[in-house]
């Protein structure tokens, strides 16, 4: 055949399937429903809200604004209600509903930080929320990472949590024993690397389903830690159970930047060690030989399987390395934060929520990242708005960043796609 | 063209090789050779054991007994890097690509080019560049996989076996899933790299091709080599020495008689759930007592056509009506009702329940009839199976009550037949009806929907394989990017089903394949 008639690639029309349309509707009534929560907030107020840029600690110091309660509340209900209609109504082109989505969030943010500054003597301290919000990112970060790289191998890690609690745990051991932080964050990664090793070995070499094993490795992590816990550390808590937490640290000239020196640097370098080390892990991703088989084997392991490459050994060093992240990300719960580890549930479910952030940021560590970031900032609110003693109890609060994970993965997420193979075994085939 | 094979090079042998997969022996004591210069067709059935072999020649399998000679010197080949270093290339029969890695990504996966770990894609670009001009096989190295038409897919996977130069290159089952244009295509590469002083070693299953293009040809049934065969040796010759008994290739069936319509699907729209139309704006008729086939190549839409007239997908617009009932928006409980027959594409995940016995399998779509006030009757199921066991042939290990998973390939889909037909039935859906089947239980099968449609049915069959399309239809839609190019009668050329099948319109199809006789 001389004329080559077949095209060399595939372009079809797109339209709106059954799926996509009940989601953007689903979403467009969730939107509206806050707008209408926002709308009535904002009679609830009669006067300005103080928004502070600078706390008492800052060596600069910044004027703190006065902001008109009703108004600014008032205008961004309806800048969420619009895009709730416009999710609901399907005007939108896929542009404009990615800005009406985004413009939805800032609304709810700007009109709750502002309701909450108008319904209280005390200013609501901006910079003070968002240098929480990076310091309660913390673990999310590491989570985060342990999770994109073990997925993108095909790998479904659900033993974040357990990973975390059992990293907590050594290092608030090896700080008590050393006094070290080095050798805490070291004893944390191995203990990570540890679990991600039981979890490599059950899903790679026994087969195990990744959710039951990933079941049972923060049951057994639980239970490890408060037998140890009961068995040596309680008995001589001198020895085994005293931790001064990290301090943070300045970063010596830009600490003084006004409003941004107290948000950014001054944190503790377990903080600055997460931050760093997103991009670390998406360069080694996408850009070097391992993270191209890496994805790979999360791919089709069968393809990868005939080149050459040992799919085994590559999904475990990813699983592996997570592991050592999810370590360090254990470490803040203890010897980051509050120091000694207790017996009661340090890490909060933290591992999960570092899973809805995975897949909120579809399997990309930099999206994954931001995502942890959306969390850290939930819970820095609630921790803000607990101290100005606002008309609503803070165990409802407490509850926001919980309620920010269901309504963001529920609602919001939708249709993502995984790693073809994710969770699946691999078993050589004839 | 620089030439780099070498004509002078060493012939590759498998002697005496054996592998068993516990009680199962694939491959029993097989030797064939690959002898540079020549193609070499391995011609067997679904099961035969073919691509068990060539598994083991390419380092995926390690054989139980038997060695691989390359000259006279042995190899051992425990990993795919061995058997490339050693020259073998292997296209297999689904791909080994990764549809969301671009064409040059794919390329070098597992040999990266690049300094101290980095990914140097540049390089990669280059390479797929580099090999498409020397081959003439055009691909763009920045396509995602997954965009890229399976035609041009196989071109990526060619090229990914000669990007090591191979001199030994296997292609397994590499027709299955191309147009007849494609195809054509295809043997020329073949015959090219032939002449450059490759050994090639051809595996099908499809008898046409194989005597175009073998210059050996060894038969293998049950894991054993049954024979050679020089390549002017008659199809039906051929095939019954890959079934080990005389075959009729021939559909019987007398002409139809078409009675009034039954299925008639207006303007239908149905999207995936991507937002992909998948069938655009699609009429479509249906006669009771005729047998109307799609053809198409995989992934025009077929599948969602079949989905949303069962129900299991939503169409977005348009209209179904069964018998003059409006099925669109049914649920496939009703559809089912109202005498849908449905035999799916993928068996395995939606015609059975593996685990299952035989005996259940056959009633789940009409458990009511089966049960008393909610409790299984199972010695009505129990009588059913045994006439529908002995009605279908349907050959198993004794007893009814075996799970339907240990069958083979043509006997499960038995089953699924045997159920679907044990109803009065006003259309039958049948995808892909013998894929992964036995000659055997194909005749078996094609005998039985005709007998359907002699009763008056409907049928609405979707196939790839243009032999089956050919010898069913009694009138056939070709289907592409989700619309039908035309309705053809079943003795059309396969030339010009072949540019229908690429979305040529018939008249100009006719005027193409007359104006380059072939």
């Amino acid at each position: 055949m001389s004329v080559d008639i077949v095209p060399t690639t595939v372009e079809r029309a797109r339209v709106e399937s059954p799926e996509s349309r009940t989601q953007r509707i689903s979403t467009g009534v969730l939107i509206t429903v806050i707008g209408v929560l926002l709308l009535w907030m904002a009679f609830t107020v009669d006067k300005s809200g103080q928004i502070a840029l600078s706390d008492a600690f800052a060596d600069v110091k910044l004027p703190t604004l006065d902001v008109p309660g009703t108004a600014t509340v008032l205008l961004s209900a309806l800048l969420v209600l619009g895009a709730g209609v416009g999710f609901i109504t399907g005007r939108l082109s896929a542009r404009l509903r990615f800005v009406a989505g985004v413009a939805a969030g800032a609304g709810v943010l700007v009109g709750f930080i502002v309701w909450a500054a108008a319904s209280s003597s005390l200013p609501f301290t901006l910079t003070s929320q968002l240098n929480l919000t990076l310091e309660y990112a913390t673990p999310l970060l590491f989570g985060v990472l342990s999770g994109v790289l073990a997925e993108r191998a095909g790998v479904v890690n659900i033993a974040i949590e357990g990973m975390f609690l059992t990293a907590a745990f050594a290092a608030s051991l090896t700080f008590s024993i050393t006094h070290s932080f080095v050798a805490a964050l070291f004893a944390a990664a191995l203990a990570g690397v540890m679990m991600a090793g039981v979890l490599a070995l059950f899903t790679l070499r026994y087969l195990v389903d990744h959710v039951i094993i990933g079941v049972v490795i923060n049951l057994l992590a639980s239970g490890l830690t408060g037998f140890i816990y009961q068995q040596l550390v309680a008995k001589n808590l001198a020895a085994y159970g005293t931790v001064q937490p990290m301090q943070a640290w300045r970063v010596p000239g830009l600490e003084s930047i006004p409003f941004l020196g107290p948000i950014l640097f001054t944190q503790k370098p377990l903080t600055y060690l997460g931050i760093l080390a997103v991009p670390l892990v998406w360069f080694l991703l996408f850009r070097t030989t391992w993270g191209l088989r890496v994805r790979s084997v999360g791919e089709h392991p069968h393809a990868a399987d005939t080149v050459g490459i040992n799919v085994v050994w590559t999904k475990a060093s990813a699983v592996l390395l997570g592991g050592l992240f999810a370590g360090l990300g254990g470490a803040y719960f203890t010897v980051g934060s509050v120091g000694a580890f207790q017996d009661n549930n340090p890490t909060a479910g933290n591992g999960f929520i570092a899973l809805a952030a995975v897949i909120m940021g579809r399997w990309n560590p930099v999206l994954a990242a931001l995502m942890a970031l959306f969390f850290g900032f939930a819970r820095a609110l609630a921790q803000t708005t607990k101290l100005m003693q606002l008309p609503i109890p803070s165990d409802f609060i407490e509850m926001l960043p919980y309620l920010a994970t269901i309504i963001a993965v529920a609602g919001l997420v939708g249709r993502v796609r995984a790693p073809a193979a994710d969770g699946m075994h691999f078993v050589k085939s004839h | 063209m620089p030439v780099t094979a070498q004509h002078d090079a060493p012939v590759l042998r498998l002697r005496g090789i054996t592998k068993r997969f516990g009680s199962l022996t694939a491959n029993d004591s097989i030797s064939i050779e690959a002898v540079p210069g020549r193609i070499h067709c391995l011609l067997g059935e679904n099961g035969a054991g073919k691509s068990t072999l060539m598994n083991i020649l390419f380092g995926l399998l390690e054989p139980d007994e038997g060695e691989i000679l390359l000259g006279d010197k042995a190899l051992t080949l425990t990993n795919p890097k061995q058997a490339m270093a050693a020259g073998i290339g292997m296209v297999h029969q689904h791909f080994m690509l990764i549809p969301v890695f671009t064409v040059a990504e794919n390329m070098v996966l597992g040999h990266e080019p690049g300094r101290a770990g980095m990914l140097d894609l540049a390089s990669a670009r280059a390479l797929v560049r580099d090999l498409s001009a020397r081959y003439k096989l055009d691909v763009d190295p920045d396509a995602l996989v997954e965009d890229l038409p399976v035609g041009i897919q196989q071109r990526v996977e060619i090229l990914k076996a000669l990007a090591h130069d191979a001199t030994y290159l296997i292609f397994d089952e590499p027709t299955a899933v191309l147009t007849p244009q494609e195809i054509d295509e295809l043997m020329a590469v073949m015959r090219t790299l032939r002449d450059e002083g490759r050994a090639i070693i051809f595996i099908t299953h499809k008898l046409r091709e194989v005597r175009e293009v073998a210059d050996d040809i060894t038969v293998i049934r049950r894991g054993k080599v049954v024979g050679q065969a020089a390549p002017e040796t008659s199809e039906a010759e051929l095939a019954s020495m890959m079934v080990g008994r005389a075959v009729d290739l021939k559909v019987h069936k007398a002409p139809a008689q078409p009675g009034d319509d039954r299925l008639v699907v207006e303007d239908l729209v149905v999207a995936s759930p991507t937002g992909a139309i998948a069938v655009d704006h699609l009429s479509l008729t249906v006669r009771g007592g005729e047998i109307v086939c799609i053809a198409g190549v995989q992934g025009n839409g077929q599948t969602e056509l079949a989905e949303a007239l069962l129900g299991t997908m939503r169409p977005l617009s348009g209209r179904v009506t069964l018998d003059g009932v409006d099925i669109t928006h049914s649920k496939p409980v009703d559809t089912i009702k109202a005498g849908l027959g449905y035999v799916p594409e993928d068996r395995h995940r939606h015609g059975f329940v593996g685990e299952f016995s035989i005996a259940h399998n056959l009633v789940l779509n009409n458990l009511d009839e089966y049960s008393k006030f909610g409790a299984l009757d199972l010695k009505k199921i129990r009588d059913n199976a045994q006439a529908r066991i002995k009605e279908f042939d349907i050959r198993h290990g004794g007893s009814h009550d075996q799970e339907v998973r240990s069958l083979s390939g043509g006997n499960q889909q038995k089953v699924v037949l045997a159920r679907e037909l044990s109803r009065p039935l006003s259309l039958l859906i049948a995808s892909q009806p013998t894929r992964g089947v036995d000659v055997g239980a194909i005749e078996f099968l094609h005998g039985r929907i005709v007998e359907e449609r002699d009763r008056g049915t409907a049928v609405l069959i979707v196939s790839t394989e243009l032999e089956e399309v050919e010898s069913l239809a009694d009138r056939i839609a070709v289907m592409y990017r989700g619309r039908i190019v035309g309705i053809v009668p079943p003795d059309t050329p396969r030339d010009v089903l072949g540019l229908m099948m690429a979305g040529v319109a018939y008249d100009e199809a006719v005027a193409t394949t007359k104006g380059a006789p072939a």
